[in-house]
């Protein structure tokens, strides 16, 4: 009997099983603290179809999910490594082409095109604001939080203290905070961007300088602590900040040189392209910046530090470094949100939204900034489309449930992410091979 | 400056007056914390990481217990024996669900990595993903408001320190910690199974070759260690009642404990927690009550500067 359980197919098949049934439960309807059971009951019993056509119930439906699963995997595990082969055959010509630079670069035009575009081609005014509020803002915060997790291999958790900066920034200059704004009289939002990048660079120079001369682990927590703080003084400094109920008065930006004058409106459009614009101007500096030496040195520091530092690398410059080139593009998105919404309130800046950013850079492909633009165009859609049209049992806490079990599968299966940076992969692969044999030392995860 | 001064002196007369009154809740306080520290510090010796689901280890105890005093409360508060027996039911759901989400945890968030011997960073993104999806399953399952546990038992005053009373509930705490700290102490210290942890924890390529079956260890640790959370879930829901997110901030200054004591070091551990608990508590006084999470943070981040060893120092894998 236990033999027949440690076959592989049999193994697989139980555990497709019992990610069924999760995927049942955190797709099914919600419980509450009256009935608690409800949710769990609710999602295997409910009444559910297969597209329409057989009247049954979920948990049939997901049976045989669960058996069609079972049949792909043991498909892919006895032709897979064939097909793959093929696959990566006829893909290397078109690799090669694609890895030239022109071709690059033009690949990268007709992107730009397309998003130059797109807000004519969805002629809908949920998904022209989603695209400000949901994927631009984000695509400039992910390639951001990229510089640190990604190129310096630093992980935080607290960047989202850098954004609420940025916002807060933006407010006190325009004059809509209890604290008088600069020079006695409020100023442009566009005025906000200086100051902005000012403060946030600051602020990452001060949090990186003492912390980043720690071990990874705490590294992680210290800026989770951080990001913490920053939202406990915006909740709670009344006198500075507007505390809880936070501010509702930022004005619209007004463009005004010489005889040129555009005032930023109500209308989502014209917000989307002073965020892109933020976002190209970015892509462009940090691939640049990826590519030059400081690039190079935050890849020796992230593959091995030992090693960089007696090339004559001071690693806690170049990691201070990049904390504060990344938090300038939080910053720049926390202008662009608090002058697009015209309102913040410190509960929009959590733990929560740090670690949605991670996911973006993760689901990507930390390191790759192609990759992050993808992932965090992918995730965000999804995200505008699940709140705007939500599916039945679903409530807007469960996208978490989903960005969680997405963590750890890229993590199992993916960790260089869906688009992965070579470099990145490389290294990777190379740690892993390099700790083969020494079943302990993996163990332990390595002091790295 | 005479100001400031006068400020100072104002607040220490406050100190002065209320001391044993916010001493005895800090005790209680760092107490649970300690409980929950002994999880990270027990995790951190075998693995060498921060486990950061073991929040959601802390939320699990909390609601099994918050289900068990639910079907066993009526309509009165119990008294006597009747208490004593929800509460020792409650912590034995609590001890079991923790132990449970911790070995969940570890089999699905750390195994696969520890298969493929994954750089640390996966380890931490993994272990974030457990976390979140935990607490957030919770949230759809159980309901997003907190809601508070019926009371199995009458809170009066047991006896008083210095004038300040002593709960029923701080005693409670106290028992259940210093039977489960003893028990630790016990366990780690003097068994085969206690040999087998610390050898991992000092060398688990030795102790491999000497017979320890690492992957079993591991499994008990995050046991042993989710049981603890799991119990100390239960005892702080029991006055500040449960909510999906409930982990999040006890367990950030458990973690805080962890490191004051010395990660890796279990009995620095509860000393960590207790002197934590007392500060935080203290403090109250001279800082309003929304900036106690600030001091817990400011405390860790000056450890982790001036003496990252913490107060016992590291150890990993010596006894206690």
């Amino acid at each position: 009997m236990r033999e027949f359980f440690q076959r592989a197919p049999i193994r697989r098949l139980l555990v497709i099983l019992g990610v069924v049934l999760v995927v049942e439960l955190i797709t099914g309807p919600p419980g509450s603290n009256e009935h608690p059971v409800a949710g769990f009951t609710g999602s295997y019993h409910e009444a559910a179809s297969y597209f329409g056509l057989f009247r049954t119930q979920r948990w049939v439906v997901f049976l045989t999910l669960a058996l069609v699963a079972w049949g792909i995997t043991e498909f892919w595990n006895w032709r897979g490594p064939t097909i793959r082969a093929r696959a990566s055959d006829a893909l290397a010509g078109p690799r090669q082409v694609g890895e030239k630079r022109p071709v690059r670069v033009g690949f990268a035009l007709v992107l730009l095109v397309l998003a130059i575009l797109l807000p004519h081609i969805v002629n809908n005014a949920f998904w022209q604001s989603a695209l400000v509020t949901y994927v631009a803002i984000y695509v400039l915060l992910a390639i951001g939080l990229n510089v640190v997790v990604g190129f310096a291999g630093l992980l935080d958790l607290g960047y989202v203290a850098f954004y609420a900066i940025g916002a807060y920034t933006t407010a006190w200059v325009t004059g809509a905070l209890p604290t008088p704004p600069p020079f006695g009289h409020a100023l442009d939002a566009f005025w906000a961007i200086p100051f902005a990048v000012v403060f946030v660079v600051i602020a990452g120079v001060l949090l990186g300088a003492p912390t980043l001369r720690l071990r990874g682990d705490y590294l992680a927590i210290v800026t989770l602590g951080f990001g913490e703080i920053i939202t406990i003084f915006a909740n709670n400094l009344y006198g500075i900040t507007g505390g809880s109920t936070g501010t509702k008065q930022i004005p619209h930006p007004v463009f005004h040189v010489g005889p040129i004058k555009y005032t930023w409106g109500l209308a989502p459009v014209p917000y989307y392209y002073l965020a892109l614009g933020s976002v190209v101007l970015f892509l462009i500096i940090f691939s640049l910046l990826q590519r030059s030496r400081v690039g190079r040195a935050w890849t020796a520091i992230r593959e091995d530090e030992v090693a960089a530092e007696s090339l004559g690398i001071n690693p806690l410059k170049f990691k201070v470094m990049a904390f504060a080139v990344g938090a300038a593009s939080a910053g720049f998105a926390g202008v662009i949100t608090a002058s697009a919404d015209n309102f913040l309130f410190p509960s929009s800046f959590t733990l929560t939204f740090s670690i949605n950013i991670l996911v973006l850079v993760i689901l990507g492909g930390m390191g790759s900034i192609s990759g992050v633009v993808v992932g965090a165009v992918i995730i965000q859609v999804v995200q505008a489309y699940l709140n705007h049209t939500p599916p039945a049992g679903y409530q807007q806490p469960d996208l978490y449930i989903y960005v969680g079990a997405l963590l750890i599968t890229m993590m199992i299966f993916r960790p260089a992410g869906l688009i992965p940076s070579r470099q990145r992969r490389r290294e990777i692969t190379l740690y892993e091979k390099s700790h083969e044999g020494h079943p302990d030392e993996a163990l332990l995860g390595d002091d790295v | 400056m005479g100001s400031f001064g006068h400020y100072l002196a104002a607040h220490f007369d406050t100190l002065k007056a209320e001391f044993w009154y916010l001493f005895v809740g800090g005790v209680a306080n760092g107490l649970l914390y300690a409980m929950v520290a002994v999880g990270y510090t027990l995790v951190y010796g075998v693995l060498r990481l921060i486990n950061f689901a073991h929040s959601e280890i802390f939320m699990s105890g909390g609601f099994a217990g918050y289900f068990v005093l639910r079907a066993m409360v009526g309509a009165t508060v119990p008294a006597g024996f009747m208490s004593v027996l929800i509460i020792v039911l409650g912590i034995a759901a609590a001890g079991t669900a923790g132990a449970a989400a911790a070995t969940l945890v570890e089999r699905v968030a750390y195994r696969p990595l520890r298969r493929r011997r994954a750089p640390q960073l996966a380890y931490l993104i993994s272990a974030i993903g457990a976390s979140y999806f935990l607490f957030n399953l919770a949230g759809k399952e159980f309901g997003h408001l907190s809601v508070s546990d019926p009371q199995p038992y009458i809170n009066h005053t047991v006896f008083t320190i210095f004038g300040a009373p002593v709960l029923m509930y701080d005693l409670i705490i106290l028992v259940v910690s210093v039977v489960m700290f003893i028990a630790l102490d016990w366990l780690v210290g003097r068994t085969r199974l206690g040999r087998g942890i610390r050898s991992v924890a000092q060398d688990a390529e030795t102790a491999s070759l000497m017979g320890v079956n690492i992957d079993r260890t591991i499994a008990i640790t995050f046991i042993v260690g989710g049981a603890l959370g799991g119990v100390a879930g239960f005892l702080y829901g029991l006055n500040i009642g449960v909510v999906y997110n409930m982990g999040f901030v006890p367990a950030l200054k458990a973690f805080t404990a962890a490191v004051l004591g010395g990660i890796g070091n279990l009995r620095g551990a509860v000393v960590g927690g207790l002197l934590l608990g007392i500060v935080e508590n203290l403090c109250v006084v001279f800082v309003q009550a929304a900036y106690i999470d600030v001091v817990a943070f400011g405390i860790l981040v000056l450890v982790l500067l001036v003496r990252p060893t913490g107060i016992l120092g590291e150890r990993l894998g010596r006894t206690a």
